[in-house]
């Protein structure tokens, strides 16, 4: 199962993420966004798919979904739905941001308090 | 931007977030090509920024099961980068170009977002013009702010009547490479989201205070 040498990448062809993703090209709606924190909750199984492995690999400390996609260089979509088959399978677990906009879209005062005082210690 | 999977890096040279890291937020940093997102992005970020995309079906809706990754996608590329704010809160950076096709993305990736920063070049103001309509559409509220290298020849009152800037935007000026220049931007914004925030909460106040003595 494992890739060898050559990794899956963004330049390659639609058949080979066609591929990695076994042929879903929808990962389940809303299951994450951008910034979930992914967190591998067991080490990597022999015979699990590739990118799985290096899934689990870098999530030891948490990692947002979109720095599993620059890493794996795979489009978003195609790692939220390779995530999606761990966090069914209970490899990983998801920290989803708390942060939701109300209808105005506006934060709330205390995550921008937290914010601001976050970058004033920069 | 050119990558394949080849340069990625191993998994020691990745700066990790720390273990109690619980709760990310995103900012999004707007702007046309070439204008300094990235190093935006960078001047102030813990890690060297990275690049990754989406792909956008042409279909529109994404109810193409058997071709979305074939010839009717498209992709958009972005960058990001990242600061720790605290224990448990990290902030995200992304640099998103105003192009037009990379809207049709804007709910799916930016949904969420604090806010936005248009990073407009003087030269090229027109790029702005589109971003900063998007950005009002969707109803993300966002400040500009000037990449300026050099002497400016405009001052920013010229910048903001030249964008038909409404005077509720803030506008400031940045040097992006510079990092307290960039911390700077985005203290601006968050201090821009308090006040539409605290306004929002005086105009609710009446009606509450109303509900509640009826």
């Amino acid at each position: 199962m494992n890739a060898g040498p050559v990794l899956p990448g963004r330049d390659d062809d639609p058949d080979r993420l066609y591929t990695i993703t076994k042929g879903r090209s929808r990962a389940p709606e809303n299951a994450f966004d951008l910034v979930t924190l992914i967190v591998a909750e067991r080490q990597p199984t022999p015979g699990m798919q590739s990118e799985h492995v290096r899934i689990l690999r870098m999530c030891e400390a948490p990692t947002a979904v979109v720095e599993v996609a620059a890493e794996l260089a795979l489009p978003v979509s195609v790692v939220k739905i390779l995530l999606g088959d761990l966090l069914e399978s209970g490899a990983v677990t998801a920290r989803h941001p708390r942060f939701a906009p109300n209808k105005a879209r506006l934060p709330d005062l205390d995550t921008l308090k937290q914010v601001l005082h976050g970058l004033q210690r920069l | 931007m050119a990558s394949n999977g080849s340069d990625v890096r191993p998994a020691a040279a990745r700066t990790p977030l720390r273990a109690t890291a619980d709760n990310a937020l995103k900012i999004v940093v707007v702007g046309g090509f070439g204008v300094g997102k990235t190093t935006l992005v960078g001047s102030v970020s813990e890690i060297r920024p990275l690049n990754t995309e989406e792909v956008m079906t042409r279909a529109g809706e994404g109810i193409d099961p058997a071709g979305s990754w074939g010839k009717r996608s498209t992709t958009v590329a972005f960058d990001f980068g990242r600061i720790t704010l605290s224990e448990r809160q990290v902030l995200y950076l992304f640099g998103a170009p105003g192009q037009e096709r990379f809207w049709f993305l804007w709910d799916r990736l930016f949904s969420g977002a604090l806010g936005a920063v248009v990073l407009v070049d003087t030269r090229r103001l027109e790029d702005s013009w589109y971003a900063i309509d998007r950005l009002e559409h969707h109803g993300t509220p966002f400040i500009v702010a000037r990449n300026n290298f050099g002497d400016p020849t405009h001052t920013l009152e010229q910048v903001r009547e030249a964008l038909d800037l409404p005077d509720s935007v803030p506008l400031v000026d940045c040097d992006a490479r510079d990092r307290e220049s960039g911390k700077r931007v985005l203290i601006d914004l968050i201090h821009h989201l308090t006040d539409l925030a605290e306004a929002e909460l005086a105009a609710a106040a009446p009606s509450m205070y109303e509900e509640s003595t009826a």
